[in-house]
This record gives structure tokens, sequence and C-alpha cells, in this order.
């Protein structure tokens, strides 16, 4: 479902930039298509302007600079109760004294709906959330995930196109969470809406979206589907936010266009102890230039097997996790490199202290720029 | 409330030594629940002594006024029982019978006591509150009392035929017993007509009716003018950035930096006829110099300055109501197809309607008591109930009468409040 050609996009982010204040740009040149149906999650550090981003869609904060459309057409002048897009806030914002039914019913009054389809309706959202028996409660009287799922019924409740959900399992406990993003992802599959949703939680950002942006500083790092963007970081700044990385800083000191397995070119880096490694080029210059080695964990192997990348490791530190062995090593001076060793039968066992060889192929290490 | 002695299925639960549980609780808690009490002791002192007291003392002189029957010596400060006679003779007879020369008789008797105590100004003085011009009749009753001789009847009324009016004879006989409602029907614009029934005064003597109306007309009018002004300024103080809005504050409360009297005194040089705001008018042409707008001394400068005066103790509990209203709820109304009046109407305005009651409340409870702004600035038809109760207490000298004014305005708040606590919630109002 990965968006390219911007003539089908639903909801499209052209140029745009926003500042508060006249002197900073809290977003950056953002240009970001999304399709039809697609689960979009902008994820990224606090104050990295996601929320920003999705205040401007809904309407509540006008763009300072470039274009936001909906549907092809320019929505930077419609007020936000005419763009029919459908908002979960952090905090819910349920009506404090409305009952639920009443909160649900609320969008569907300023519509001007008939009584009885508003009830219909109504009961119908609350059913959709498993909620049908609590139409006459006080949301104060309800719990956080129960709110959770009101806030939710009643932004799907006018059946809007779009729905935009900022942080909305933010405030639950990990195992609601868990359970909710279930549930939402189960929604937006059976209606098929467009959601974009904002989170800094990347396992929250893996799980539920089509594809996923990463956002630093007011600008997108990166825009894939989450596998992509796990095993094919395109910069530092991504494959040190999403998952765990080890990281190798060096010089580059030659380029290999010849080798014929891989879509980009083997470089040789040199590293800071003065060792010589192979990495994948992604975003690094020429000979010379600096560039940051990052290997995931389960990329590495304890094995005395001879190659480019293989070298001598000293344990620091073991711990014991049940399905795998997570060992801290010092490989090429660097005391927090890590490496996941799987509980499988025969693996090696490991003793604090001793030195082993560890090694990677040279397409799992990745050369970045330096941060 | 639900407590042990009206619930009938106590449980009767016991510790582990066999005492009741509710027992054990009241006598662990006891010592901590006395700390309390003593801590709190000397508040409670305070308030007994000059609040509970002085209202009680108030309420009593509203129907109690010894004026007619008890003359105090200022310097030895013994108590004289006065009109003993007149007294004995209304007991005897019941209301509404003719003063016979028995009574004459009496009320000689007493008139020359009067005169020996030199009390026929104070005992005048209670009839006179009710019967203009009966004071000087006591007193000249007084002087010549010793040289009366009988038949009393014809002595008297040849000295001051008054003393045969049966309006006269009514008062004597309620002032004869300390306690009376007629400060209260008075303070109604109530009387009563020889025969001792209840009946309005004239239109024309209609004052404290009239007054507690128009009281009661420019509270209101002050409660809304504050409303309509605290509104947007408690909105934009709770939903401005934080240092802005604190500058906003100061604006807010700076009348409460400053002295009443400075505050009122301001409002006169602005308004008055020769004042900066007609004098500005006058400078541009907009009215003749002719024609300069009265806006001092009548209900216009009332209104006006006791606005701008009672204006902080609007915008407080609101700005308290509105601060912690999260900007999400509006932004969700609108999300949902709101426009934003709709969103305003259905959402944000309900839940400030708390702060509205308990400004509402403030406000309209200051200005219904306030006397000094009305005082100064209300000229004669924009003075209030209070400058009344204080016109009674400082020139008149009726204290009663004041006491009964005063009871009326606090009967009526009292009112005002459990209507308050009926339709609102006295656990929703929030000052600030
Ligand atoms: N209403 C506002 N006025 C001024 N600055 C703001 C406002 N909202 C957000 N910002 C600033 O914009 C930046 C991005 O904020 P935001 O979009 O809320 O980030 P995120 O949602 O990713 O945490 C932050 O530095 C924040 O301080
Ligand atoms: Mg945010």
């Amino acid at each position: 479902m990965a968006m390219t050609d911007s003539g089908a996009a639903f909801v499209e982010f052209d140029r745009v930039q926003k500042s508060y204040d006249g002197e900073t740009l809290v977003v950056k040149d953002l240009n970001l298509q999304i399709a039809k149906g697609e689960f979009v999650t902008m994820l990224g550090p606090s104050g990295s302007g996601k929320t920003t981003c999705l205040m401007m869609l809904a309407g509540f904060e006008t763009a300072t600079h470039g274009e936001i459309r909906l549907g092809g057409v320019s929505i930077n002048d419609i007020p936000p109760h005419k763009r029919g897009i459908g908002m979960v806030f952090q905090s819910y914002a349920l009506f404090p004294h409305m009952t639920v039914g009443e909160n649900l019913s609320f969008p569907l009054e300023v519509r001007g709906m008939g009584k009885s389809e508003r009830e219909e309706k109504v009961k119908r959202a609350l059913d959709m959330v498993q909620m049908g028996d609590f139409a006459l409660r006080r949301p104060a009287q309800l719990s956080g995930g129960q709110q959770q799922r009101i806030a939710l019924a009643r932004a799907l409740v006018f059946e809007p196109q779009v729905v935009l959900m900022d942080e909305p399992l933010g405030a639950l406990d990990k195992q609601l969470r868990e359970h909710m993003q279930f549930e939402i992802k189960h929604l937006h599959e059976s209606l098929g809406i467009t959601v974009v949703y904002v989170t800094h939680d990347q396992s929250e950002a893996l799980t539920m979206s089509d594809r996923v942006a990463v956002f630093e500083n007011g600008r997108i790092q990166q825009l894939a589907p989450p596998a992509d963007l796990y095993e094919r970081p395109e910069n530092s700044f991504v494959a040190q936010f999403i998952g765990e990385n080890n990281k190798l800083p060096g010089t580059v000191v030659a380029l290999d266009g010849d080798n014929s397995k891989t879509e980009g070119k083997i470089a040789t880096v040199k590293l800071e102890d003065g060792a010589t490694c192979e990495a994948l080029a992604v975003k690094c210059g020429g000979p010379g230039s600096k560039t940051l080695v990052s290997i995931r964990p389960e990329r590495v192997s304890v094995s005395a097997e001879p190659g480019p990348n293989s070298t001598t490791a000293q344990v620091l530190e073991l711990i014991y996790l049940g399905d795998h062995i997570r060992c801290r090593l010092n490989v090429h001076g660097n005391d927090e490199f890590v490496v996941k060793v799987p509980n499988a039968a025969g693996h090696k066992h490991l003793v604090v202290g001793e030195t082993t060889q560890v090694t990677w192929d040279a397409e799992d290490a990745r050369a970045l720029d330096p941060l | 409330m639900v407590d042990a002695t009206t619930n009938p299925t106590n449980t009767g639960l016991t510790t582990a030594d066999g005492k009741p549980l509710k027992a054990a609780l009241a006598h662990a808690q006891a010592r901590s629940r006395r700390r309390a009490f003593l801590l709190v002791l000397p508040l409670l002192l305070f308030i007994v002594i000059t609040f509970i007291v002085p209202i009680g003392q108030m309420l009593k002189r509203s129907v109690y006024n010894d004026g007619f029957t008890v003359q105090r010596n200022l310097t030895t400060g013994e108590k004289t029982p006065i009109m003993v006679n007149l007294a004995k003779w209304f007991d005897e007879n019941p209301a509404g019978t003719e003063p016979d020369e028995a009574a004459f008789a009496a009320l000689v008797e007493d008139l020359k006591q009067l005169k020996e105590l030199r009390a026929a100004g104070q005992a005048g003085t209670r009839i006179n509150y009710e019967l203009s011009g009966s004071r000087s009749l006591f007193t000249q009753g007084a002087r010549k009392a010793k040289k009366l001789q009988p038949p009393y009847k014809e002595a008297l009324l040849e000295l001051n035929p008054k003393w045969n009016d049966p309006k006269l004879w009514q008062v004597m006989r309620s002032a004869s017993s300390n306690f009376t409602g007629t400060f209260f029907l008075a303070a109604t614009d109530r009387t009563r007509d020889a025969d001792g029934n209840i009946q309005s005064v004239e239109e024309n003597r209609q004052i404290y009716l009239k007054l507690f109306w128009r009281t009661l007309k420019l509270s209101v009018l002050i409660t809304v003018l504050t409303l309509i002004l605290a509104y947007p300024i408690a909105h934009l103080l709770a939903t401005l950035p934080l240092r802005y809005s604190n500058l906003l504050m100061i604006f807010v409360l700076l009348p409460f930096w400053t002295s009443l009297l400075v505050r009122t005194t301001s409002w006169m040089i602005l308004l008055q006829s020769q004042g900066v705001l007609n004098d500005a008018m006058v400078a541009m042409g907009l009215i003749s110099d002719g024609n300069r707008i009265q806006m001092m001394y009548n209900q216009t400068g009332t209104v006006i300055a006791m606005t701008h005066i009672l204006l902080p103790f609007m915008v407080l509990p609101l700005y308290s109501v509105m601060r912690p209203i999260n900007p999400s709820y509006v932004r969700a109304a609108r999300s949902l197809g709101a426009t934003s009046w709709t969103a305003f109407r259905r959402i944000y305005f309900p839940q400030t309607v708390p702060g509205i009651a308990a400004g509402g409340l403030l406000v309209f409870i200051l200005a219904v008591g306030y006397y000094i702004t009305p005082a100064l600035v209300g000229g004669s038809d924009g003075t209030l109930i209070s400058n009344l109760i204080a016109f009674h207490m400082q020139k008149s000298l009726n204290w009663s009468m004041a006491a009964a004014l005063a009871s009326l305005l606090l009967g009526g708040i009292l009112i005002l409040y459990w209507l308050y606590d009926r339709l609102v919630g006295i656990d929703n109002l929030k000052l600030g």
C-alpha cells in the first residue's frame, strides 16, 4: 500500500512548514502522501513536531507555508468543523458534563441528524467498542481504558474518512495498551478508514502501521513500512531510534564497486582503534569521510569463523533472558557492544572476562552518516 | 449520611479483646480530635465574640427595645423601670379601651417620674419612632407634670390635645412591652392603625420597600454587568500563555491594591459634570457645554463605580473555573463538526457555570450590602438600603430600625444562598 504517486494520495502534506514564533521552524519542509485506507504513524521523540502536524491537518493550527490536501482539495482555508476529520486526543477530551451517549450523539446532533437515526448510530458505535451498556454513565465514572474506547467511538461515530490519533494510548498501562493497539488495528481494517497515528512508542508504531514516518526536529527522517525501518534504516538517527544498535565510528578508506551481491557498495571502514571492517555503504561519503557503522545485536554471531569482520571480543557482562542471553562485549574499543546469543541447543557458553571471537556479515553492517 | 445510630442493621464488629469496634475507633481518635479542637479554639472564640454574638445582638435588637420600659443611669449603670403605672393600666384593660381618668392619672404619675429621672427624651424618642412629633409631647408633658391637678385627663388635654390621639395610645401600649414587631413592620413600610390592624403606609411615605427594590434591581444589574465584562477577561486570562496572563492578572487585581476611597474618588473625578469625561466630550464637540451628562450622584454613578470595584470578585471565580478546562474539549467539539459558537455554547459554557454562579453570588451579596461607594457617588437616588441602615445607626440613632433592616437583608441573602445550594450545590462553589 506504500505511496509513491502523489496523484492517488488521499491526505497530502506538500512542502509544509510551521513556525509558532517566527524564529524557529517546528516543522521543516514536510512532504507526506497517505493513501486512502492506509494506517500511517508519525513516530519521533517528544518535541519533534508530530502533534503540530496533526493539528495542522485537523485545522487547529495553520501551516506557515505549503499546502495540505484532503482528497486532492486544499484544506488550508477550511475551518476544522468542516473538514470531517475524526480526532482522538491523548486526554480523550470526553465532555465531562454529558453522558457517554450524549458525547457520542454530539457530532450527529450538530450535523442535524434526526433522533432515531442518532440513537441507532450511537448504539452501533458503542457496540463496536464493546461499551453498549455504558451509554448513561458519565466519563468520570469510567476507567481509563473505557474512556479510551468511548473517545474512539466518538471519533468514528460520524463516519469520517480520516481519523487522527495523538498518542491515544499514552495514559494506559502496558497490558491495556497492547490490547487497545490490537483493537484499533482491527477497527481500522474492518472499517477501511484512513488513520494518521502519533506516538513516541516505537513498538506501537511497528506493530500497528502500514508505514511509519520517523520524525526528528520537524523533519521526516525516514518513511517506510515497519520491516524496512528496522532492517534498512537510512540514517543513524533512525537506526538508533528504532530498536537496538551497536555503533562503531570510523572513516571510509575505500569503496568497492565490484561487489556483485548487494544493491549498494561495500565500504572499507577504518575504525577508531585502527582496525578495519567492511560495511554496506548506505549513507556515507566517499573515501576519507567520517561514518558510523551500525550493526543490530542479533546479526552478530559468536564464532571463530574467519571473515572480513571477524574480531576478538572481551566478555564484560552476561544477562540471562531465557530465550536468549544478552552479552555486553568490548569490540574494537567499544564497551557497549551488545550481542544476543540465542539459547539454542549447543550454543557457546561464555564466561565473563574471557576473550572470544565475534563476526558479522558485511551486509548487516550499515555505514551511515556520523552522528 | 448513614451512621451507626440510624443504621438498624449494625453488624456489631468487635476488636480482638471484645470491645465494640466503633467504641475502640472513637477512643483511638478522641485524642487527635481533642488536639485539633484546641488548635481551632482561638478562631472559634474570635468568631463567636466578633461575629456570632454581634449578629445575635442585632437580631435581638430588631425585635427588642426597652426605651419605654427601662431607664439606664449612664454614670452608675443602674436600671430603673419607667412607665410602670401606665403598663399596669394596659395590662388591666384590653387593647382598644378608651383611655379613662385612671389611665391619664397613671400617665401623669409616670411623667413625673420621667422628669425626676430625666428620661422624658428617651421615652419620647421610643414613641417618636412610630408616631412623629411625640418626643416633644413627652418632654413638654414631663416638664409640666408636677403642676397638673386632677382631673388629669382634662388637664393633660388642655396642655396638649394630642394626648387624646388613639394612635398615640396604641403606640404606647405596644411600646410598654419590650418585644415588638413594629420595627419589622416599619422596615417593610407597614404600620398598625389605632385598632392595631396592620396596614401599608401611604404611597408617598413609603421609603424602605422602594429602597429594597432599588437595591435588588441595581445589585442584579451590577452582577450582570460584571459577568459580561469579566467573562471574556477571565477566558483570556485562562488561555493566554503564563507570562502574558500574569501581567493581565496584575491589571485585574490592581483595584485590590488601591484604597476603596481612592478608587471611588477617581470615579468622581472622571464622571462628575465638570469631570474629565464630560470635559473631553465637550472638547470633542460631542455634547454642548450646557448639556453635560449627569453621570455622578445618581444611579448611573453607583452602577459604574460599583461594577468596577466588584469586577475582580467576578473575574477570580470565573478564572479558577476556566483555567483547568482543557482546550482540547473545544477542539474535540470543533473536530466533531461544531461551529465555534456551538462549541462555546454546548461545551465550554456549561463547564463554566459553577464559576458564574459563584461569582454571581459573591458580587450580588457584596453589592446588596455595599455602603461606601453609593454613599459617595449615589446622590439621592443612587443610595442603597445599607446607606439607610447607616443613617439609622448614626443619624437617627434608631438602632432597632437599623437592626430590622439589616435582619431583612440578612434573611434575603440566606434565602438566596439556600436557593443557590438547591440549584447549583454549595460543593460546586469555586471562589478562586
Ligand atoms: N502552541 C504552541 N506555541 C508555541 N510553541 C509550540 C506550541 N505547540 C508546540 N510548540 C513547540 O513546537 C515543538 C513541537 O511540538 P509538538 O508538535 O507538540 O511535538 P510532539 O508532539 O512531537 O511532542 C516543541 O518544541 C514545542 O515547544
Ligand atoms: Mg505531542
